[in-house]
Parts: structure tokens; C-alpha cells; sequence
């Protein structure tokens, strides 16, 4: 998806509504608890509709509709503290709805972008959520300037009360004549020099009911009528069903149905669902427990015999091949390669890892005779409205899609895109009940979409000063439709865009297929090329004889915006090389989503092996932040997100399907392995709009494995470190 | 089979498996749905519950055996109206991202302060390591844990 492009007659329209966005004449569990807000809280209904994204009632209290979904980001405080910033509004008159899907698709796109991905709500979206405050607020300036027959630049709008000489009256009052007033032209949005409100640390909206267990997730959802669903696809992807044995459990007690679901091919031959088979019950252990006792007999495929193995082997015939060239600058760097004589080669690679949200992938779907419904942790309505839709054979104005909160996003459309949408849809159609379908933690490992392995093999060579005068890479990366791309993640991020002046590169690239549908995770492409590109960048300093930091700071010289980021973290880290044994500190840097990252780690290693990771210092410029709380809270959790995966993380495929089944043999990172983390905003304004949810991770993993290096002498070219002996003996040399 | 359970203090009736895990109970049954389903393994302790004071991961837990015990749940730890200690600390912090994980959190930790009001790094890394978060709250949560220490000191 693109920025979206702003267009100043979108605000202009307005009508009267009586309700809010969320509420449809349908019965919506606990739908207020999602729709958190400051205090004092009230009732999300009511109120006079300014334009599409707020409301104000007669007491004051501004009602902001927010169309993205919250996985804990902070979406909901961000867009409302967006909108509270134009309108002018004590933050504690504000509370947040989430804004209705279908009103999106009915009008037009209304609210412009209903996806949440790519870090960018902020960083692309401000300029339109921004000025739906601005224009709220002028016509609320409009409407009293009116009434008091004055000029409206006369008027000030400040916390809800607007001012002219000594006439005093509250947005409330003047509300419903606003909401009729058409400006002439709309007004422009605030620079970051004029913000009261942005740029101050705000606690997240969505913290309280996260902290009582009333938030309500898709997974909570409870209809009256409802049945639950535990479904099985096939372990190797597109493999096929031949049989199912429902006879078998349908005396349980509670069960009600086996209904065979058929693989439905996606966008980018990606899968929008898979051949398997649902047990439906009335409740959901009692079809999970059916489900497992059930025969059920696959066709593997000619897939059945893929594994990690055998694709890392197809991977490295194809390093020796020449591939797609990509980037390219100066003359050919593999030819100045052949001819050098100080040349360093390597070869990295990372394995295939899944997201694992905490809220397994799941939705509830009710299908009826004039209306389909919809709650599902998707990270993008409008996929699930459209998914629903054509499952059902529906209209897909007659869908609605309930916002719920996300028990985790991290790419790959959340866990509520595609195929269990399509699953719930299905049942649901065929049955005629609300049902709900939850995908156990085996089954979410095994059917998600997952991150993409990939392959790399660099080669630089070294002038006389030490710098690489010639750069070369050649990756192979494995997606389900043999592209570059994946959604948001291309197979060249963090490599060919890597900021280091070398005179002359060369990046080349394959692509190959693998049955796995893969998808976007945390940072695409970044996550995984920043561990390449920057542990390579380590040797190739340390093999010219240059300190990492020196030698990132001096190959970035006349880019301003990391030399910032890259003094900030030598000023703050302390980063240096001689720790004693046992002890290192590593520093890596890579930019994703218009911002750049930079992390120094500082670890220890036992004798025998065993890994500390005690601290990251992490120093990110985004340009600006709005809230310095929410981002400071997304860096930790970036670092937490990349360190799980490059430690301990990994997916191995055998036999077409991967040996990792749940958290015992796909293990995430626990509280006790987690370091210190530090974090700095090295901001260099002006237009730069870097995203905040994703970019510190990738500079973690090299950060970590080249703080190994300096502690135990040893070069970690691959992930988990968990299967690196890590040990240091006394026969071992230290460093080259 | 019939089955009395007192949860949060009131009694309930169910008829189920014997062997079915609390959790489900919990969740489909009597719909307490702030206790979550993570992995079904007692691996993310996400599920966690109050057993007699224990933190307990209910996904594992036969609902047989609750019979004739003492079940808290998130929904039951706050105390005649007022947030439980833990829970104003994890507002004050802003401790949840997704939050999914976090009535796990908020249970294992109003347990240990239970046990151990005043806890060592230690003894919260060791209390605490059996509840995942994907987020990476961690930080926030022994930031929290401490936070609640402090607060009951001073009730």
C-alpha cells in the first residue's frame, strides 16, 4: 500500500450522525471495553459527528475513531493524541473507538488507510489524521465566529473552549453548527515546532484493560449460539486430504460436525487457505480433543520431502551462479575482487522463523442470511472484510468487521488474515451458527506464514588504508512465489541499500520457491540482512585494522543523519574492544522504515560457552516522535523481538513440514535472557518521518554476534547462537 | 460430570470432562476470558491462575482437581474495588504492549509478592521466567514487580 495522497475536499463533506462508528445494530461483546480512552471514561456513543473521525458530546467529551488496529503499538494513543493536537483539546477529554471497517468500504475509503503495517502509521499517516483535527477545529472556530459576527481569525480554539474578545463558549456548544459548516479551503497541519501536545510522553490508552482482563481480543469474542472449531490443514503445505474418519469421534460428547476445508490459492500464489479438515464442537477442547482423536489420512505431495537441508544445499549451488544483479556502483566489484589480493569471504545465513504471536491465530465469524460479521486479530480490516466476503459469496458491503485488540501483530497481516478468516467463514456458512475458530500452537506454527530463510555470500576487497575499495554480495532467499518481494520485505533490504561508501558494488540476488508461505515479520528483509551485512562489516573493519565504530562512522562520512546516530551511540555506549576475555562489545547499524538503528551489545561468555547478553544501547533517528513513551516502548520490544529469534529462534523443515510444534521446541526468549536495554532518540527533524515499531530490531542480532567475537574470538555466522559452541579455551587465539 | 468450583470467591456449577484443563473451563464455560490460551504446554504461562495461592498454569490443570480449592482469576485479583497492588504498578509503568500475555504476568507476580514481598532479582527472574511475552515487556514487568513491592510496603 501507498502514503496515501491528501486531499483537502476529503474532510469537507460532513452529515450529522447519531452514533458512533463501532456500534451497528448488532450485538458486540464487551465491544466498549475496546474502545479504551483517558480519563474520566464515558460511553463511546453519542455526540455530534465533526467529520468521520470524531465526535464531541454535550459535555465536552471528544470521541476519536481510529481506524488502524492496536497490537501495542500505541495506535489508539497516537492517532488520538494526533487529532487532540490540531483540535485542541484537554487530553483528558478524549476517548478512543475504533472506527467501523464497513463505513471505510461504503464511503469511499473514508478514513483513507484501515492496514496497519510497515511501521508507518505516523511516519506516512500523519499529514491526513492530523488535519482531521485541524479541520474539526476550524469549522468549530467557523460556527462561533458566525454566532458572535465576528472574523474566524479573531477566534482562538484552545482546550475545548473557543475565545473571541470577552465571548466565551465550549466545542460542545458549538458542535452541531459546525458539523454543518463547509470550509472554503482547509487548513494546513501544525509544524513540529508549533505541537503542545506531540512530543510529550503519554502512558498508552490501552494499558488499563490490559492490566484487568477485560480487554477483549478476538479470541474472547462469545456470540450467543456460538460453537468453537479446532482445525488441522495439512502439515505439508498444498499437500492434499484424502481422508477424514468423523465416525470415529462424533459420538463425543459435544461434537457437532467435520467440515473438509479446501485449499483456496491467494494473492502471489500465496495461500488464503489450505486443504484440511475443522471438527466443531460446543466447546472449543471438546473439538480440539475430537479433532486429535480423529484418523485423518494426507497426500503429501512432491513436497513431503523438502526440508532446511535440502533448500540450504539449493542455496549454495546457487551462491556459485551468477544471479539477478540489483544494485550496482563504480565498475565491476567481483572483477577488482579477482584481481586483490586482501580479500575476505564469507558466507551467512538465517533459517525460517514464525511469528508466534502470544494470541493464537484465530476468528469468529457469524454468517447470516442478510449479514456477515467478522472479529478476527487482522492487522488489516479491509482483508478480512474482502476474504469474508468472498467466502461467503457476499457483498462486500454487507460484511462487518469488528476491531478488536491484536494479541500480537508482527507482520504477516496479524494472526487473523487469509486462511482462518476464510476457515470461520466457511464453517460458519455451512452451519449456520457464529463459530469460532482457534488454531492450537501447533497448529499456528505449522500453517502460519513465515519469515523467509535466506543465504549470503559476500566478498570484499581492501585498499591500502585498510577500506574496502570493492564490495560484493549474492543472496538467495526462498519465498512461496520465488520473487524479491514479500509484501513489505524485499529480498535486498539492509544489503542494497546498506549507507557504506564503498567505491565499487555489486549486489546480485536469486530467488528461490519453496512451498512455505512466507510472509512479512518485524522489519522485513532488514531482520535478516542486518545480521549479515553488519557482522560482515565487522570482519572486513577488523581484517583492515580499523575499530567497527571508527570504521562505520568514517564509511558514512558526508551523511549527516548517521554520522548523528553513529556519534550518539559511541557517546553513549562506551563501545570499546578491549574488554578482557569473557567480555565484548559489538556494535551494528541498519536503517528499515525511514529510520535508522543503531545498537551496541555488550555480552559475556563463560569459559564453557554459556551467553549473557547484560545490555543493548540502542539510538534510533525517526526524524520526530510524537510520543517518546510508546517509542521507547517499541524499541525494547524490537530488541526482545530479534534477539528471540538469533539466539534462541529457528525453524528446521524435515519432510516437507517443520519439526517445531510449540514453545518447547520453538522456544521465544524468556524474562531472565533479557538485557538491559538503553534507549536514545537521535533526531534529526526537519522531513524525515522515520517508523518507530520495527527499526531497532535488525541492528541487534550483529550487535550481539560481533560482541561474541571480541569475547571469545569466535565468528557467528549463522542464527540461533544457541548452535554455536561458544566455549573458549585456552588453545583457542584471540582475534585475528 | 458435576462439578462445584469457587472462583473469584462465588461458587459455580459446570459439567464437563474431568480431565478437561481448567483454562477451558475458565474461558468457555463460565466465560472468564482474561485468562488466555497460549500454548496448551504450561510453556507461556499466559493461562496462570491463583490454585490455593499457587500460580498455576491452568491449561495443564484438570478441572477435577480444582474441585474443593480456591480459584483467582485476573477478574477476581483486584480487592473490594481496588486495584491489586501489581495492577496499579503495571498501569503506572505502562507495562502491556498487546497485553495478551499479561493477566499471566500480572498472576505469577501478584504470587510471588505473595510469597516474597520483597524479592530478590533473582527470585523474580526465577518467578517470572515461565510467562512469555512476544512484546518484550520484560523490563517493564521486573520494573513492575519492584514497583508493587514498594506499593504494598507502603499500604
Amino acid at each position: 500500500m501507498h502514503a496515501p495522497t491528501l486531499t483537502r475536499r476529503a474532510f469537507i463533506q460532513t452529515s450529522i450522525a447519531a452514533g458512533g462508528g463501532l456500534l451497528l445494530g448488532f450485538h458486540i461483546p464487551r465491544a466498549f471495553a475496546a474502545s479504551v480512552a483517558g480519563q474520566p471514561w464515558t460511553t463511546p456513543a453519542g455526540g455530534v459527528e465533526i467529520n468521520a473521525w470524531l465526535t464531541i458530546d454535550t459535555a465536552g467529551v471528544v470521541t476519536i475513531r481510529v481506524p488502524h488496529t492496536e497490537m501495542g503499538q500505541g495506535a489508539l494513543t497516537s492517532v488520538a493524541m494526533m487529532i487532540a493536537e490540531e483540535l485542541n483539546v484537554d487530553w483528558s477529554r478524549i476517548q478512543t473507538v475504533f472506527a467501523d471497517p464497513n463505513r471505510h468500504l461504503r464511503n469511499n475509503n473514508e478514513y483513507k488507510v484501515m492496514s496497519t503495517h510497515g511501521s508507518q502509521l505516523v511516519r506516512l499517516q500523519h499529514p491526513h489524521i492530523m488535519q482531521a483535527g485541524a479541520s474539526a477545529r476550524e469549522r468549530l472556530k467557523e460556527a462561533a465566529a458566525r454566532a458572535w459576527g465576528v472574523k474566524r481569525s479573531a477566534i482562538e480554539a484552545k482546550l475545548g473552549t473557543l475565545t473571541a474578545g470577552n465571548r466565551k463558549g465550549t466545542y460542545a456548544e458549538f458542535a452541531t453548527a459546525a458539523a454543518q459548516i463547509t470550509l472554503d479551503e482547509e487548513p494546513p497541519i501544525k509544524k513540529p515546532g508549533e505541537w503542545w501536545l506531540l512530543g510529550k510522553p503519554m502512558q498508552r490508552l490501552d494499558v488499563p484493560p490490559k492490566t484487568d482482563g477485560t480487554a477483549a481480543f478476538a479470541i474472547d469474542t462469545r456470540l450467543p449460539a456460538m460453537v468453537y472449531a479446532a482445525v488441522r490443514c495439512c502439515p505439508v503445505p498444498w499437500g492434499k486430504l484424502k481422508s477424514f474418519d468423523f465416525a470415529a469421534v462424533k459420538n463425543r460428547p459435544g461434537v457437532i460436525a467435520a467440515i473438509e476445508l479446501k485449499a483456496v490459492p491467494g494473492r502471489d500464489q500465496t495461500s488464503d487457505m489450505q486443504n484440511g479438515v475443522a471438527v466443531v464442537a460446543d466447546t472449543w477442547y471438546r473439538a480440539k480433543t475430537a479433532l486429535d482423536a480423529m484418523p485423518i489420512e494426507w497426500d503429501f505431495g512432491p513436497d513431503g520431502a523438502a526440508s532446511s537441508a535440502s533448500q540450504y544445499e539449493k542455496a549454495r549451488r546457487l551462491l556459485d551462479q551468477e544471479g539477478e544483479v540489483s544494485y550496482s556502483t563504480g565498475e565491476n566489484a567481483l572483477e577488482i575482487i579477482a584481481r586483490s589480493r586482501r580479500v575476505i569471504t564469507a558466507e551467512y545465513h538465517r533459517p525460517y522463523e514464525t511469528h508466534a504471536r502470544m494470541e493464537p491465530i484465530n476468528a469468529t465469524v457469524s454468517v447470516t442470511d442478510d449479514r456477515v460479521d467478522v472479529w478476527s486479530p487482522t492487522q488489516d480490516q479491509t482483508v478480512a472484510l474482502r476474504l469474508a466476503a468472498d467466502q461467503a459469496g457476499r457483498d462486500p458491503k454487507d460484511v462487518y468487521v469488528h476491531t478488536v485488540f491484536l494479541g500480537g501483530g508482527f507482520g504477516g497481516g496479524g494472526g487473523g488474515n487469509t486462511a482462518v478468516t476464510r476457515q470461520a467463514t466457511e464453517i460458519s456458512r455451512q452451519l449456520r451458527r457464529p463459530v469460532k475458530v482457534i488454531w492450537s500452537r501447533e497448529e499456528d506454527i505449522a500453517q502460519d506464514k513465515q519469515r523467509p530463510p535466506n543465504t549470503t555470500r559476500f566478498s570484499a576487497a581492501l585498499g591500502e588504508n585498510g577500506l574496502p575499495i570493492a564490495w560484493f554480495s549474492r543472496s538467495v532467499w526462498f519465498t512461496h512465489n520465488a520473487t524479491p518481494r514479500v509484501g513489505g520485505a524485499f529480498a535486498d533490504y539492509a544489503i542494497g541499500n546498506m549507507p557504506y561508501k564503498v567505491p565499487n558494488r555489486r549486489h546480485e540476488r536469486h530467488t528461490a520457491r519453496t512451498h512455505v508461505p512466507t510472509a512479512t515479520h518485524r522489519a522485513p528483509g532488514a531482520n535478516q540482512h542486518g545480521f549479515m551485512t553488519e557482522s560482515f562489516v565487522d570482519e572486513v573493519a577488523l581484517a583492515g585494522g580499523w575499530d567497527p565504530l571508527e570504521w562505520r562512522i568514517e564509511m558514512t562520512r558526508g551523511l549527516e543523519d548517521w554520522q548523528l546516530v553513529l556519534e550518539t551511540l559511541k557517546e553513549k555506549s562506551g563501545f570499546r574492544t578491549d574488554l578482557p576475555r569473557g567480555r565484548g562489545m559489538g556494535v551494528a547499524a541498519v536503517e528499515s522504515h525511514g529510520t535508522i538503528a543503531a545498537a551496541c551489545a555488550t555480552v559475556s561468555v563463560t569459559p564453557r560457552g554459556a551467553l549473557t547478553v547484560e545490555k543493548v544501547v540502542v539510538v534510533v533517528d525517526s526524524g520526530h516522535v510524537i510520543n517518546p513513551h510508546a517509542a521507547t516502548e517499541q524499541c525494547e520490544g524490537s530488541v526482545c523481538w530479534e534477539l528471540s529469534h538469533a539466539w534462541v529462534g529457528g525453524l528446521e523443515l524435515k519432510e516437507g513440514r517443520f519439526v517445531n510444534t510449540n514453545f518447547d521446541s520453538y522456544p521465544l526468549l524468556r524474562l531472565d535472557q533479557m538485557p538491559e536495554v538503553e534507549v536514545h532518540f537521535a533526531l534529526s527533524g526537519g522531513s524525515k518521518w522515520g517508523g518507530l515499531g520495527e527499526p531497532a530490531g535488525p541492528p541487534v542480532p550483529p550487535a550481539v554476534a560481533n560482541a561474541i567475537y571480541f569475547a571469545t574470538g569466535k565468528r557467528i555466522r549463522s542464527t540461533p547462537f544457541k548452535h554455536h559452541d561458544l566455549s573458549w579455551g585456552e588453545a583457542l587465539t584471540r582475534r585475528s | 460430570m458435576q462439578m462445584k468450583l469457587n472462583i473469584n470467591g462465588a461458587l459455580h456449577e459446570v459439567d464437563a470432562e474431568p480431565e478437561t484443563p481448567l483454562l477451558w473451563i475458565l474461558r468457555d464455560n463460565l466465560g472468564l476470558t482474561g485468562t488466555k490460551y497460549g500454548c496448551g504446554i504450561a510453556q507461556c504461562g499466559a493461562c496462570t491462575v491463583h490454585v490455593d495461592g499457587q500460580p498455576t498454569k491452568s491449561c495443564v490443570f484438570p478441572v477435577s482437581s480444582a474441585v474443593g480449592r480456591r480459584i483467582t482469576t485476573i477478574e477476581g485479583l483486584s480487592r473490594g474495588g481496588r486495584p491489586h497492588p501489581v495492577q496499579v504498578a503495571w498501569r503506572e509503568i505502562g507495562v502491556p504492549q498487546c497485553g495478551y500475555c499479561q493477566s499471566g504476568q500480572i498472576m505469577a507476580a501478584a504470587a510471588l509478592l505473595a510469597q516474597r514481598p520483597n524479592p530478590t532479582d533473582q527470585e523474580i527472574n526465577a518467578a517470572m521466567a515461565g510467562n512469555l511475552c512476544r512484546c518484550g515487556t520484560y523490563l517493564r514487568i521486573k520494573r513492575g514487580v519492584r514497583r508493587a513491592s514498594e506499593l504494598m510496603r507502603n499500604e
